[in-house]
């Protein structure tokens, strides 16, 4: 399977044998469970549902416990699905975990970023502040948007103040430094959106 | 999952490290590699300060090489140090001892602590 339901455990830093500290993100990958195929015939395309972290069945609606109680697994808090190149080596019920990316180089890593909610445009794109005294009354005034009668409107996606964050980010080719198959870790090295305990999608590259 | 970041922060901490402050004496063993060879290093010098702590621990070790002052920066917990000795133990009473920059001579004594 290309690819691996995860949880941000947050990031530190580790050494190579040469004495260089890379900073590295802790994802706990794993452990997964097979709930269902999506077959060409029933579904229009081929994918295998996965299903990670635990949820109480008290917690679950009948629609959910229906479905796992299906694949004969416990209930699952989270869902995915992936593609694969054949389902007959996936199982319904198989589990899986961070060793599937033990042979891994890149990843891409998607995620909820942190929400920052309306923010301006200092904040979400950076601009400079005005300045603060001296009877002016632009200190964090996004400036002007657009020029006069031409072209008379503003282009869309003028940077403006708006929602920051709490949107889906991918991060591409994140160099996998290292995968704990036991515990079901992997360390990628950077940054990795979102918050802490936030569930991340994990691909290989 | 019962993991959480301090565990696996604190996996790579070496124990062995010497309880030390800034004013001790220190000798940092190094292990650098000269060609093919690996050998041991030893930088002896005064603790200026030491930073953040866990894993990315740092710690800044001053020495007069001749009348030149040398201070390098060690990550304690990093693979390349083959282990730190604590040779004199000095009473000082800032947590970080910058003001040794602008001492010479006699006036850069530091004051022995009982350990």
């Amino acid at each position: 399977m290309n690819g691996i339901l995860a949880k941000k455990l947050g990031m530190t830093q580790v050494f190579t044998e040469q004495g260089e500290c890379v900073p590295v993100t802790v994802l706990e990958a794993g452990p997964c469970v097979v709930v269902c195929h999506k077959t060409e015939e029933k579904d229009g395309y081929t994918a295998v549902q996965i299903g990670f972290g635990l949820k109480k069945e008290q917690r679950a609606n009948k629609a959910e416990i229906g479905h796992f109680k299906k694949a004969d697994v416990a209930v699952r808090e989270h869902l995915a699905e992936f593609d694969v190149a054949d389902l007959e080596s996936w199982p319904v019920g198989k589990e899986f975990g961070a060793a599937d990316f033990a042979d891994a180089k890149m990843v891409n890593v998607s995620g909820i970023s942190k929400g920052h909610g309306f923010s301006g445009a200092i904040k979400r794109h950076g601009f400079h502040s005005g300045p603060r005294s001296h009877g002016t009354h632009n200190m964090r005034e996004p400036g002007g948007t657009s020029a006069h009668s031409y072209p008379g409107r503003v282009f869309p996606g003028k940077r403006m103040p708006g929602q920051y964050g709490n949107k889906k980010v991918t991060v591409k080719h994140l160099q996998v430094v290292k995968v704990d198959g036991d515990r079901n870790l992997i360390f990628v090295r950077g940054a990795v959106p979102g918050p802490k305990n936030s569930i991340i999608v994990v691909r290989k590259d | 999952m019962s993991l959480n970041i301090e565990a696996i922060h604190n996996e790579n901490v070496k124990s062995d490290i010497p309880a030390f402050r800034a004013g001790d004496t220190v000798t940092v063993n190094v292990k650098v590699i000269e060609g093919t060879k690996e050998r041991i290093q030893p930088f002896k010098g005064v603790v200026i300060q030491h930073k953040n702590s866990g894993i990315s621990k740092t710690i800044t070790v001053r020495k007069m090489s001749g009348s030149v002052a040398v201070e390098r920066i060690f990550p304690v917990n990093s693979p390349r140090i083959d282990s730190i000795v604590l040779d004199r133990a000095g009473k000082v009473r800032q947590s970080r001892i910058y003001y040794m920059r602008n001492l010479r001579g006699k006036a850069a004594r530091i004051e022995e602590r009982e350990a």
